[in-house]
C-alpha cells in the first residue's frame, strides 16, 4: 500500500495532492505540466516535497514533521521514464546487471532469464544507441524489475513509441503488472492507454487531484469539467439550472432535460460527440434544429460541426461536434439543416 | 640553447593539470549536485581567475602565499618558501587552468540526462558508484577536452607566474617568460624559437583534443537522446 500526501510550491505553480493505492494500477492522468511527473519524483525521492507524508507498505519514506527523508536508494521504488534513461556507456547486459542488488545469488541466471523474458537474446553486448526504441524500452523494464521494487512508477512509458510498437508493449506491460504484487502508478495523458491499462484513475489538474475514481465511473459519469475534457468530451457548455431536471445553455440558446437531478453547483454540461444523434421526429423532447457548418472525414467516421439554426456560425462557442459512422453519415450527406437529439441519459452534469 | 624553460614549463603544466583535473571535477560535481542557493556565488568565485587580469591573480597569490602571509609564515618555520620556487610556477598554472577544467566538467555534468541519474538512484546505486560508473564515463569526452585546455592554458601561463615565481633562469623561467626575457634582451632569434616550440605543443594538444572528441562521438554518439 502506498499513501501520499504532499505539497510542493514552485514559482507559479503548486502541487497539493493526497491519494492512496492498494495494489492496483492507478493512473495519474492529466494534461502535461500539471504535476504528475513531479509527484512521481517526490515519491521516488529524487525531488523533495515542502510538506507531507509518504508511506510505502508501512515504511515511512518521507515525513516533513519528523524530518524523515529516505534516500532514493533505500526507498525500493522502480521508476521508468519515457526516454528509457538507459546508461549509454554500458551494454544491454551491463545495464541489467548493475541493477541487481548486491549479494544476489545466480546473477548470471537472473540476467539470462530476464533477457529471455523480454526477447532480447543476441543483443546482450549491444549498447543503447544500437538498440531500437522498443528494445530500449524492454531493457529499461527488465532493469527496473530485477531490482525488485515494491512499487512501479511509469512516467509516460509509451509516448515515444510508434503506434504498432506501443500496442505490443502494452500487452507485455499488462503481463508484467499482473505478475507484480505491489501497486503501480502510471502517468499518462493518453485516455485510451489509461483506460486499457489502469484500474483506477486520478485526474490531475493544475497540481491538484480533481477526482479519483474507477475507470468505468470516470468514463461514464465524469463529475468535473477537466475529467470530461480529458476523457474526450469535446462538447462542454456553461449551463444554468432552471428546474429539478432542466438546464439552460446560453451559448446554444437551448433548454435540455436531464434524467438526473441537477445539483445547485452545476456549472457546465457535457455530451460526447459520439452520443449525439440525428432524429426525424422534430416534436421529440431535447431535439433542436441545427445547421451543418463543417464536415471532417476521419478514418472510419465523420466529425460534423453544427450550430443552432438561428445563431451565426462563425463564433466557436456556438459550435457543437457530432461524430457519426460512415453508414449514418449517408442519411445527412445532402442536408443543410438537421434535428439534433440530446439523449437525456447522455447529458453529463459537471461542477467546476 | 638552454632547454630548461621547456622542462620547467612542461613540469609545471603537467603537475598543474593533474591537480586541476581532480579539483575541477570535484568542484564541478559539488556545485551541480549539492549546492542550490549558493551556486551563483560559488560559481562566480571559481570562475574569477578566468576574467581577472593575470597580474591581479598574481598579486592576490602574492598576498596569500608571500612571506608575510599566514601561510608564508607557517611554511617559513620549516624553511619552505613558495615564492620564486618551482612550486610557485605550478600554483600559478593551477589557478589559471582550474576555471577551464571546472567549467567544462560542470557543463558536461549538467548536460547529462537527469533521468539517468534519477533512475540510477532508485536502482540503489550509491552516489559514489553513480559518479564513477555513470557520470564520469558519460562525460569523458568533455572532460578530456577540458583537461587538454587546462594543460594548454597552464603551459602558456605568464602574468601570475612572473609575479610569484619570477624569472630565474634554470629555476622558475618558463617558456612564456623566456619569450618575454628574450624580447627584452633583444634576442629575436631566441624568442622565435620559444614561440615556435610553444605553438607546436599547443597546436598538437588541440589536435589531440579534437581527435579524442571524435573518437568519443563514435562510441556513444547516438546514445544520448
Amino acid at each position: 500500500m502506498l499513501y501520499v500526501k504532499i505539497k510542493k510550491e514552485f514559482e507559479n505553480f503548486k502541487i497539493d495532492v493526497e491519494f492512496e493505492v492498494n495494489g492496483e494500477v492507478l493512473a495519474l492522468f492529466g494534461a502535461s505540466g500539471c504535476g504528475k511527473s513531479m509527484t512521481l519524483k517526490c515519491i521516488a525521492g529524487v525531488e523533495k516535497p515542502d510538506h507531507g507524508l509518504i508511506i510505502l507498505n508501512g515504511k515511512v519514506l518521507f515525513d516533513s514533521k519528523k524530518k524523515i527523508n529516505l534516500t532514493p536508494q533505500s526507498r525500493e521504488v522502480g521508476l521508468l521514464f519515457q526516454n528509457y534513461a538507459l546508461f549509454p556507456n554500458m551494454s544491454l547486459k551491463q545495464n541489467i546487471a548493475i541493477a541487481i542488488p548486491k549479494n544476489t545469488n545466480n546473477m548470471e541466471k537472473i540476467i539470462r532469464n530476464k533477457i529471455e523474458d523480454f526477447s532480447l537474446e543476441g543483443l546482450e553486448d549491444n549498447y543503447p544507441h544500437e538498440l531500437s526504441g522498443g528494445q530500449q524500452q524492454r531493457v529499461a523494464l527488465a532493469r527496473m524489475l530485477v531490482n525488485n521494487p515494491k512499487i512501479l512508477m511509469l512516467d509516460e512509458p509509451f509516448s515515444a513509441l510508434d503506434e504498432h510498437l506501443r500496442w505490443q508493449m502494452e500487452h507485455k506491460l499488462k503481463d508484467i503488472l499482473k505478475g507484480h504484487k505491489g501497486s503501480t502508478l502510471y502517468v499518462s495523458h493518453d485516455k485510451d492507454e489509461v483506460f486499457r491499462i489502469c484500474d483506477k484513475i486520478a485526474v490531475f489538474n493544475n497540481g491538484r487531484i480533481e477526482e479519483i475514481n474507477t475507470k468505468s465511473n470516470l468514463l461514464y459519469n465524469p463529475k468535473t469539467y477537466t475529467t470530461a475534457m480529458l476523457t474526450g468530451c469535446k462538447n462542454i457548455f456553461s449551463a444554468k439550472k432552471i428546474g429539478a431536471n432542466r438546464v439552460y445553455l446560453p451559448d446554444l440558446d437551448i433548454e435540455l432535460a436531464s434524467s438526473n437531478i441537477v445539483s445547485n453547483d452545476l456549472k457546465y454540461i457535457g455530451i460526447y460527440p459520439h452520443k449525439l444523434k440525428i432524429t426525424s421526429d422534430n416534436k421529440k423532447e431535447n431535439a433542436f434544429k441545427f445547421r451543418i457548418v463543417n464536415i471532417i472525414n476521419n478514418l472510419f467516421s465523420y466529425t460534423v460541426t453544427l450550430v443552432p439554426v438561428n445563431l451565426e456560425d462563425k463564433n466557436l462557442k456556438h459550435q457543437i461536434y457530432m461524430e457519426i459512422s460512415e453508414y449514418k453519415f449517408e442519411e445527412i450527406k445532402n442536408k443543410k439543416l438537421v434535428f439534433l437529439y440530446f439523449d437525456k441519459e447522455d447529458i453529463l452534469l459537471l461542477s467546476n | 640553447m638552454d632547454y630548461s624553460p621547456l622542462l620547467i614549463s612542461l613540469k609545471a603544466a603537467s603537475i598543474a593539470t593533474i591537480i586541476t583535473f581532480i579539483l575541477g571535477i570535484y568542484a564541478a560535481y559539488l556545485t551541480t549536485t549539492r549546492l542550490k542557493k549558493l551556486k551563483g556565488i560559488v560559481d562566480g568565485v571559481l570562475l574569477l581567475p578566468l576574467v581577472l587580469p593575470p597580474t591581479v591573480v598574481g598579486f592576490l597569490l602574492l598576498v596569500l602565499l608571500g612571506r608575510n602571509s599566514v601561510l608564508g609564515k607557517f611554511l617559513s618555520q620549516y624553511d619552505i618558501s613558495i615564492m620564486f620556487s618551482q612550486a610557485a610556477t605550478i600554483i600559478a598554472s593551477i589557478v589559471v587552468a582550474f576555471p577551464l577544467m571546472y567549467r567544462t566538467a560542470r557543463g558536461a555534468f549538467e548536460q547529462l540526462d537527469k533521468n539517468i541519474i534519477y533512475v540510477a538512484k532508485t536502482l540503489g546505486l550509491s552516489n559514489h558508484k553513480i559518479f564513477f560508473k555513470i557520470i564520469l564515463p558519460n562525460s569523458s569526452s568533455s572532460i578530456m577536452a577540458g583537461t587538454v585546455l587546462a594543460f594548454a592554458r597552464g603551459l602558456g601561463e605568464f602574468g601570475a607566474t612572473i609575479m610569484i615565481a619570477g624569472n630565474i633562469p634554470g629555476k622558475t623561467q618558463t617558456m612564456s617568460v623566456a619569450v618575454y626575457s628574450a624580447v627584452q634582451a633583444g634576442n629575436r632569434s631566441l624568442a622565435y624559437k620559444w614561440v615556435m616550440i610553444l605553438a607546436i605543443i599547443s597546436l598538437s594538444s588541440m589536435i589531440m583534443m579534437s581527435k579524442l572528441e571524435s573518437m568519443q562521438k563514435g562510441k556513444v554518439g547516438k546514445g544520448d537522446k
